[in-house]
């Protein structure tokens, strides 16, 4: 399926900034959210959780809570089916069913503060909350494991006793659930062949998505065995599948209706409440409604892993990296599956390394399950790297830019990940931001600038659209993946570009489970990728059958038919009159009936987005406190749609960053439980921490997207954090290695006699 | 126990509603009225999702009880259109693609029509300063805070 | 005399992830013949029996870098580099 990218010069809408079709719905509150839901007859649902981070269950008695009044059903690990052990792929997080049962409600043990036990449905929230209280559970309590050096000591506690399978080799059980190796070369021996080498460790905290919507369902499971679920989520059939098969129901009985979704970030790519709201629905046999408090989301959902990095590169006098090794140990969480791999895969990624190697380590902890964060696993190891990589330049006295430009990864080149790289935007990034004023304006004293660069892959996987034409003309596109960020707009422009007609001709709806094939997740930076290449094609087809009718309607050979600006012409016959879209439409009940085609398939020639970021601080020597004063992001979209969404995804991605350098961090107490399960104590950046986030867009296209489309959602988070700890080295003389800089720990670094 | 009775003015329409004593505005509105338009992002007035105004005067609902409005007037973002014509603020919100998920947008554009109301002519600063009680995890800021200044500028254009 | 199609004579260069050295020796790169993913998959299989269990787990390939989820159909050119890679997704 090789489609050739569209001439700019005959570009309509690509490229310009339209109202988003769902914009009017969503500023004037009429858009329905997770929780925007109710059902006549509903229940509220709450969930009880585990005080402790490691326990065996020894009971649960749920006796005096169901006798409470107005409780109509309870939940526990119990109550759902044992699950065959089967591989899943959730995010960049690779699980298991049988655990992801078993995270959703608790079998036999608990892993971590604030992990389900029990559910209960009842006629208000306040008895649903009640009766939690009344549910007796006997722990047995267990010692517990809160970080990855810990959890690999020879006498640590094991979160899982039988788990053992890593490598895909039987071994001794240990809190090391998975281990990954990738590279090509000899660094150990390129390394003597250095001039300086740099070997450093880094440290990151676990932070969390921090989307504004908390988790919330509603779920309806009728007499006949039919299920209805009504959900905010990255995937309707994400969700589906995996409350199907936790429940053991078959797919056809299960229909998820997307509701607008409040932000995801990777956190919402898994299940927590919706095959509980269904469990409680069959037993209750009314609707089920549950709403997670910021709180549940904090301690029970998201985080990305916390991490230990150390990163080792050698360079020649003239600045050629020689070798990279990197060990990276990401904290999983009380089930398998961290980021680490991908953590692997990108860490060396934007380089051209002779010799390259990357060890990764997948840690279980008595903490919640990580969860997948937009570029999983890229942001932190890109802070060791990057910090390496400005040591180095400083070492060898060669401007930042010029060090990475000598060593930037480009078509051809292998990467250290394994295969060679197809045309890529990163040289052309690396020059915009050296080109740009930001890159020499002058700094005043306490000020910093720090560059740093990053990359991420494009998910293809799984999408499907369907086109149809309606009766006056205008176009009906049904995608399959939820709309985060503006995605219905891109599709729109690429449908009314194929057509030759207006953006507003073009409605664009997010299906659900029961009205469009299947589609992966919103994630992977892929709709507009993915699902636009699935439109496209859909369009093409109805293109063709457009001419096709017309054919019909003139009697002419339908090779002589040619489609142009909304209508179907003859060229070489100007006797013939042109007819239009809405005229094709009209009579094509005479000719064969409605007119609409669908598309599917697994997306190839996805391509990569790297990214550039320029990053000035301020320290407060007093304080310790960092400002970020100015901030300009260049990255390489391929060809943007619409670039104001295009420029929002950048200059999100990157105030996600600047949060996870300077303040975002779970902080634990010694037994395991969260302390700051609030955005009062979790602080994530407000309007008056940040300046303007200049976005850059870089356009190199991808040859094999008809739009030239490069997936541009994730890359943006993966250089903050470097470019933010490389200013405040400049502005301070301190190389930080250990996440937030905080004002106490910059304070400190700055003065340890204070 | 026996629910209370409120009578109040909500989007310019008068509505009596009965709650329970524990019940915050925000779940009153929501749950009982269904003016879903309103959003809850933390139950704990970190967020500023639940913004509304009462008698003029920004709050956030999830920290007020229903019961406290008996009598007063609330404002939520699904008065500040007037019919199909939109408030300057959201069209520029809409304009400046000053969202992304949307969830926080009814919280920004109640906060920002707040500051207007008393600042027709706010600083870049004083916007950022005003809306630091509201979170948005996808824009970074930058165009929420061009919106509320282009439309604070059309408004008062439109004064002029 | 018959000629035979180019074709066989052609080898795609396959790379395996390293965590699969014990399983072949050590050899990590191999050279073989085959039009598809699945065929390839056979090969390596016939040459390193076990092989075909362990990369089942592997969701991805990047054939000459385009990077394929579930791939095994996927054609593959005459003189191709196909790596095994970690399956990637995103957030």
């Amino acid at each position: 399926m090789t489609q050739k990218t569209r001439d700019d010069q005959t570009l309509k809408w690509v490229g310009t900034r339209p109202i988003r079709p769902d914009g009017v719905e969503k500023v004037t509150g009429r858009a329905r959210y997770g929780a925007d839901f109710a059902r006549p007859d509903m229940l509220w649902a709450k969930v009880l959780r585990s005080p402790h981070a490691h326990a065996r269950i020894r009971s649960i008695d749920v006796r005096e809570a169901l006798a409470l009044d107005g409780v109509k059903a309870i939940v526990t690990g119990d109550d759902l089916p044992e699950i065959a052990s089967e591989q899943a792929f959730v995010g960049e997080e690779p699980t298991d069913y049988r655990m992801m049962s078993q995270n959703v409600l608790a079998r036999g043990k608990v892993g971590y503060v604030g992990h389900a036990i029990a559910a209960v449905a009842a006629t208000t929230s306040a008895v649903a909350e009640e009766a939690l209280g009344l549910i007796e559970v006997d722990y047995e309590i267990l010692p517990h494991v809160l970080d990855a050096v810990s959890a690999i000591a020879p006498d640590a506690p094991l979160v899982h006793d039988d788990l053992c399978d890593r490598k895909g080799e039987k071994k001794a059980p240990s809190n090391i659930a998975n281990e990954v190796e990738m590279g090509h070369g000899d660094p150990e021996a390129a390394f003597a062949s250095a001039d300086f080498v740099i070997d450093r460790s880094f440290t990151t905290q676990a932070v969390h998505q921090g989307y504004i919507e908390p988790h919330a369902c509603l779920a309806e499971a009728g007499p006949d065995g039919q299920v209805t679920i009504w959900c905010s989520s990255q995937g309707q059939f994400m969700i589906r599948g995996y409350t199907a098969k936790l429940l053991g129901l078959d797919l056809a009985q299960v229909r998820v209706v997307p509701a607008e979704i409040g932000g995801g970030f990777g956190g919402k790519t898994t299940v927590y409440l919706e095959p509980l709201a269904v469990a409680l629905s069959q037993r209750s046999g009314r609707p089920v409604k549950m709403v997670m408090s910021r709180e549940e989301v904090f301690r029970a959902t998201g985080p990305a892993s916390a991490s230990r990095i150390r990163v080792k590169i050698g360079a020649t006098r003239a600045g050629n990296f020689v070798a990279g090794e990197a060990w990276l140990d990401y904290e999983a969480g009380a089930f398998p599956g961290s980021s680490v791999a991908a953590g692997s895969m990108t860490i060396f990624a934007p380089y051209a390394f002779e010799h390259a190697r990357s060890h990764g380590r997948d840690i279980l902890v008595n903490k919640p399950k990580s969860a997948a964060y937009r570029a999983p696993g890229a942001p932190m190891a890109a802070f060791a790297v990057e910090s390496v990589v400005d040591d180095l330049a400083r070492q060898l006295e060669i401007d930042p830019i010029d060090l990475r430009l000598q060593n930037a990864a480009q078509e051809g080149v292998q990467s250290s990940f394994g295969p060679r790289y197809k045309r890529i935007g990163f040289v052309e990034t690396l020059e915009a931001a050296q080109a740009h004023p930001h890159y020499d304006a002058p700094l005043k004293a306490n000020q910093g600038r720090g560059v740093a660069a990053g990359m991420w892959f494009n998910a293809g996987l799984q999408s499907s659209a369907a086109v149809m034409v309606n009766a006056d003309g205008s176009i009906s596109v049904i995608s399959g993946n939820p709309d985060i960020g503006g995605s219905r707009a891109s599709l729109a422009m690429m449908a009314a570009e194929e057509f030759g007609i207006a953006y507003e001709k073009v409605g664009v709806r997010i299906g659900d489970t029961a009205s469009v094939g299947y589609n992966d997740v919103t994630g992977g930076s892929r709709v507009t990728l993915a699902t636009g290449k699935m439109v496209v094609e859909a369009s093409r087809q109805v293109i063709a059958q457009l001419c096709e009718r017309a054919a019909k309607v003139w009697d002419v050979d339908v090779e002589r038919v040619q489609w142009a600006d909304g209508k179907a012409t003859v060229p070489d016959d100007d006797t013939i009159k042109p007819l239009g879209l809405a005229e094709i439409a009209t009579g094509a009940g005479r000719t064969g009936g409605p007119i609409q085609a669908s598309a599917s398939g697994s997306v190839r020639g996805v391509g990569m987005s790297f990214a550039v970021h320029l990053c000035d601080v301020e320290v407060d020597p007093e304080t310790g406190k960092v400002d970020v004063i100015r901030y300009t992001a260049f990255q390489d979209a391929g060809r943007a749609i619409h670039p104001s969404y295009v420029e929002g995804q950048i200059q999100g991605g990157a105030v996600q960053g600047i949060g996870w350098a300077l303040n975002e961090a779970y902080v634990f107490d010694e037994s395991g439980r969260l302390e700051n399960p609030g955005f009062l104590d979790y602080r994530m950046p407000v309007a008056s921490d940040l300046p303007m986030i200049d976005a850059v867009i870089i356009e190199v296209a991808n040859p094999d997207h008809p739009y030239g489309v490069r997936g541009v959602g994730e890359a943006p988070i993966v250089p903050p954090i470097p470019a933010v700890a490389n200013a405040v080295r400049a502005a301070t003389g301190v190389r930080f290695s250990d996440l937030p800089l905080s004002p106490p720990r910059v304070l400190d670094a700055l003065d340890p006699a204070s | 126990m026996s629910k209370r009775h409120v009578t109040t003015t909500i989007d310019g329409e008068s509505r009596e509603f009965l709650c329970e004593d524990e019940q915050t505005l925000l779940d009153v509105l929501r749950d009982v009225l269904m003016k879903t338009g309103t959003k809850e992002g933390c139950g704990t007035g970190d967020c500023g999702a639940c913004s509304v105004m009462l008698d003029s005067r920004l709050v956030c609902s999830c920290l007020m009880l229903a019961a406290e409005a008996e009598g007063r007037v609330i404002e939520t973002v699904e008065g500040m259109a007037e019919g199909d014509r939109l408030h300057p603020l959201q069209q520029h919100f809409l304009e400046e693609a000053a969202l992304q998920c949307g969830v926080c947008t009814p919280g920004f554009l109640v906060a920002a029509q707040a500051l207007l109301a008393r600042n027709p002519d706010p600083s870049e600063r004083e916007v950022r300063f005003w809306l630091a009680g509201n979170l948005c995890r996808c824009t970074g800021y930058d165009k929420i805070i061009r919106a509320v200044l282009a439309a604070a500028a059309e408004m008062r254009g439109a004064d002029a | 005399m018959t000629r035979l199609p180019e074709r066989l004579f052609s080898l795609a260069r396959v790379f395996l992830p390293r965590s699969l050295a014990p399983y072949t020796g050590g050899v990590l790169e191999v050279e073989l013949p085959g039009e598809t993913i699945r065929a390839l998959i056979a090969g390596l299989e016939a040459a390193y029996p076990g092989l075909a269990e362990k990369l089942s787990g592997q969701l991805a390939v990047a054939i000459d870098g385009d990077i394929v989820a579930d791939p095994y159909l996927e054609v593959v050119g005459a003189t191709s580099e196909v790596h095994f890679l970690p399956p990637v997704g995103g957030g």
